[in-house]
């Protein structure tokens, strides 16, 4: 059992969480992620590592509710458990075990959509600690969704947000900023890092292709064990099979094919929001609304 | 009653096991055990313990059985195997302790398995305690992955007095036990939980959730955490693909992932959260057992499934028993066929396979004769779900963060058969980690030799 210390909503639909799993807190490293199932019957859900305490035992995890099982997880409040949490999994960000000096001559760009902020943010936190200052661009739908501003801003070089409607920052996509940056103002940027979406990723590996920025994405599909075994997170990225669990999650951008993962992505769609709509609606769910099968 | 046969084992009707995950197979009662015990002849140069990878004394606890001493004979069995609830289940019996068996030479072999099972089922109803060491010697030993290998060598073990942890990658104890054999063949609270508890009496330690490799590594396990000695029982859990086009659409999945799903996760139990894509009309790509519990579990779920093997009925590689439950529960063999291609739809999904005819030619390096495709044979079989039973490789997590590991090229870890020692001091290893996927009992085996290896290895060096 795996103790919540803190538990706090950061915006609409999403939550953040400090959890003791001493293991984890101390391997784990920027890019990788968790598996948590909040009780017996629960699924293994894959969680983006938001940040970590190794000294108090403590991984902070960033969740968004898309489905039954995180329906359940927001529910939970300081002082309650997970049943499983598992990692660090999958491998670390490239540059962690890169040569520093090297790192230094490097400008990075990050670019996290919604809650891409989450895993973003300690990947930021781990350059500004080793003296690299990267540029992060943050959008998200209007200013109420943005997350983690306080704590980007406080380790990032240059702090972007963005906002479709308007409500806050540059309005516009990412992309549109991303192309402001380099082509207006002349930034010239040698790595950019781009976490979200995966139809935001995609647009963001379309324009930085473009604009000829390597670039690395952080692929989230679907997983089961999380270390291998079943296949389920199966992307193709150039005339490769990886596993996004054991191989990834960080891939090639310019080489993943998104068409093809968000394809993937949808394959328990239906299931899950017939499970979903369930669980919210709970004895009043009868069906009758023609999709969900609630009325077999 | 005719001793040439054994006697009939009571099992769920076809059309009624079909549509649920019981047990398909009900086992001996206590008079029945004793009348088939009653057939063995108690040969003095006994073949069938030769044939049994952890060398039951298979003669001596059937004794007991015909005597009605069930308890003496589960203490028979207890001596070699940790897990003989679960063996007497899945163990390819045909070619191992019954392909010896005197009596088969003239009639059938005395039914070893459904004795056995019938033992430690009987065990495990009426609380009989395994005999544990009097005390620890306050040696740490550490194992990896609670499968059949990581069992069997930590109860071994545990019996010795030393103190062993065993790391679980998974949220279950079990390995393949919980995650592959589906709930039909070995019913997991009743048998295989109830018979980890046994090796837990033992005195034996579970840590689940731990992925040695990322959550910590072996290296750290030795230096930080005291551990004095290793056994890597981690198994075999990567799938393969075929690498044919449309692999990747959706209604396409390994084994492993519609195993997992329904026996790890449950998901054929409508309270349990994880879905599973169940399919109408399902093809399992592959002739082994797991091939055959994809295909049942498919059944079970309500699918029509065919099996597509590309060699004929002889080479299937699953046991005898699973290929006749699985015919007799419907399911439709298309033998000496290959898949060429997955077709998809325009949103993604299956919508059929294009295979090919096969026949067989000259024997290949695995003595079976290798399948040939007939020119011209091609045809398309519509299904909306693929499963591929192809077999699966050793995860490199472990060897990969171990230092001075040594693997061969088909990524298993190279260990001693013997004792199970690896290139790495202190560190050792069986299994399918180390074979590649085989049995069950096979890797019960090793985790037993490994045991012996680490007992050697700790003893010398005090």
């Amino acid at each position: 059992m795996y103790r919540i210390r803190k538990a706090e909503k950061l915006a609409d639909k999403i939550y953040l969480m400090d959890v003791e799993a001493p293991r984890v807190a101390k391997h784990c490293e920027p890019g990788q992620f968790v598996i948590v199932k909040i009780d017996e019957k629960g699924e293994r859900i894959p969680l983006t590592i938001c940040d970590y305490n190794r000294e108090e035992g403590t991984v902070t995890i960033v969740l968004q509710t898309i489905g039954v099982s995180t329906e359940k997880m927001a529910k939970l409040t300081a002082g309650d458990y997970f049943r499983d949490f598992t990692g660090p999994l999958g491998c670390a960000s490239e540059f962690v075990s890169e040569d520093i000096e090297v790192l230094k001559n490097k400008k990075f760009l990050f670019v996290a959509g919604g809650v891409g902020a989450a895993p973003v943010y300690p990947q930021v936190k781990w350059l500004h600690e080793h003296g690299i200052q990267a540029d992060v661009i943050v959008g998200s739908k209007t200013k109420d969704m943005l997350i983690l501003e306080d704590e980007m801003k406080a380790v990032a070089g240059n702090y972007y947000p963005c906002t479709d409607d308007g409500s806050y920052g540059h309005a516009g996509m990412v992309t549109t900023k991303i192309e402001q940056l380099v082509k207006e103002e002349g930034k010239k940027y040698d790595v950019c890092v781009a976490i979200g979406p995966m139809i935001m990723m995609k647009f963001v590996c379309i324009m930085t292709k473009q604009l000829e920025i390597p670039t690395i994405v952080s692929m989230n599909p679907i997983m089961v064990d999380g270390t291998g075994m079943c296949g389920a997170c199966r992307l193709r990225v150039g005339d490769e099979i990886k596993f996004a669990c054991v191989d990834g999650p960080e891939f090639d951008g310019h080489l993943v094919n998104f068409d093809e993962a968000m394809k993937r992505q949808q394959m328990y769609r239906t299931q899950e929001g017939r499970a979903l709509l369930k669980l919210q609606e709970g004895d009043t769910h009868h069906g009758g609304c023609g999709h969900c099968g609630g009325d077999e | 009653m005719d001793v040439l046969k054994k006697v009939p084992v009571r099992e769920q009707e076809p059309k009624v096991r079909a549509t649920n995950f019981e047990e398909v197979c009900l086992g001996y009662n206590k008079e029945e055990a004793m009348e088939e015990a009653g057939r063995c002849i108690n040969c003095k140069n006994a073949k069938c313990i030769e044939g049994c990878p952890v060398s039951i004394n298979i003669p001596k606890f059937i004794s007991e059985v015909k005597e009605g001493n069930i308890e003496e004979a589960y203490k028979t069995i207890g001596k070699s195997s940790a897990l003989p609830a679960v063996c007497g289940r899945v163990c390819p019996q045909e070619s191992q302790c019954e392909g010896r068996c005197i009596r088969g030479i003239k009639g059938e072999p005395v039914s070893i398995g459904k004795l056995e099972r019938f033992v430690a089922d009987y065990a495990l109803e009426n609380d009989i305690k395994p005999e544990k060491a009097e005390h620890t010697n306050g040696h740490k030993v550490a194992v990896i992955g609670s499968g059949p290998a990581g069992l069997t060598c930590a109860g071994d073990l545990a019996k010795l007095g030393y103190e062993v942890t065993v790391f679980e990658a998974l949220h279950e104890l079990g390995g393949v036990l919980v995650y592959g054999i589906p709930e039909f063949r070995l019913p997991k609270h009743a048998v295989v939980a109830k018979e980890i508890d046994k090796v837990k009496e033992l005195g034996v330690k579970f840590e689940t959730n731990v992925v040695i490799g990322k959550s910590t590594t072996i290296d750290q396990l030795i230096e930080e955490e005291g551990f004095e000695a290793v056994f890597i029982g981690s198994g075999a859990g990567l799938p393969k693909f075929m690498g044919i086009p449309g692999e990747n659409a959706n209604g396409v999945f390994s084994a492993n992932e519609y195993l997992t799903r329904s026996n790890l996760m449950k998901a054929f139990d409508d309270s349990y959260d994880t879905p599973i894509a169940a399919g109408k009309k399902v093809a399992v790509v592959g002739g082994g057992n797991v091939a055959m519990d994809a295909a049942r579990t498919a059944l079970r779920l309500g699918a029509e499934v065919h099996i597509v093997y590309r060699r004929s009925e002889a080479e299937l590689p699953a046991r005898v028993e699973e290929v006749h439950h699985a015919k007799e529960e419907g399911i439709i063999f298309n033998l000496l066929t290959n898949p060429k291609e997955i077709l998809v739809d325009e949103n993604g999904w299956v919508k059929g396979m294009r295979v090919v005819e096969m026949e067989l030619g000259e024997p290949d390096a695995s003595g079976r004769r290798r399948p040939v495709e007939k020119a011209g044979s091609d045809y398309e079989i519509e299904v909306d779900t693929v499963i591929m039973s192809l077999g699966t490789s050793p995860n490199p997590l472990i060897s990969s963060t171990t230092e001075g590991l040594e693997i061969n090229k088909w990524k298993c870890i190279v260990a001693e058969e013997a004792n199970g020692q690896t290139t790495k001091e202190g560190v050792y290893a069986g299994g399918d980690a180390v074979t590649g996927a085989a049995t069950v009992i096979l890797a019960m085996g090793a985790g037993k030799a490994g045991a012996e290896g680490i007992h050697e290895y700790l003893s010398s060096k005090k």
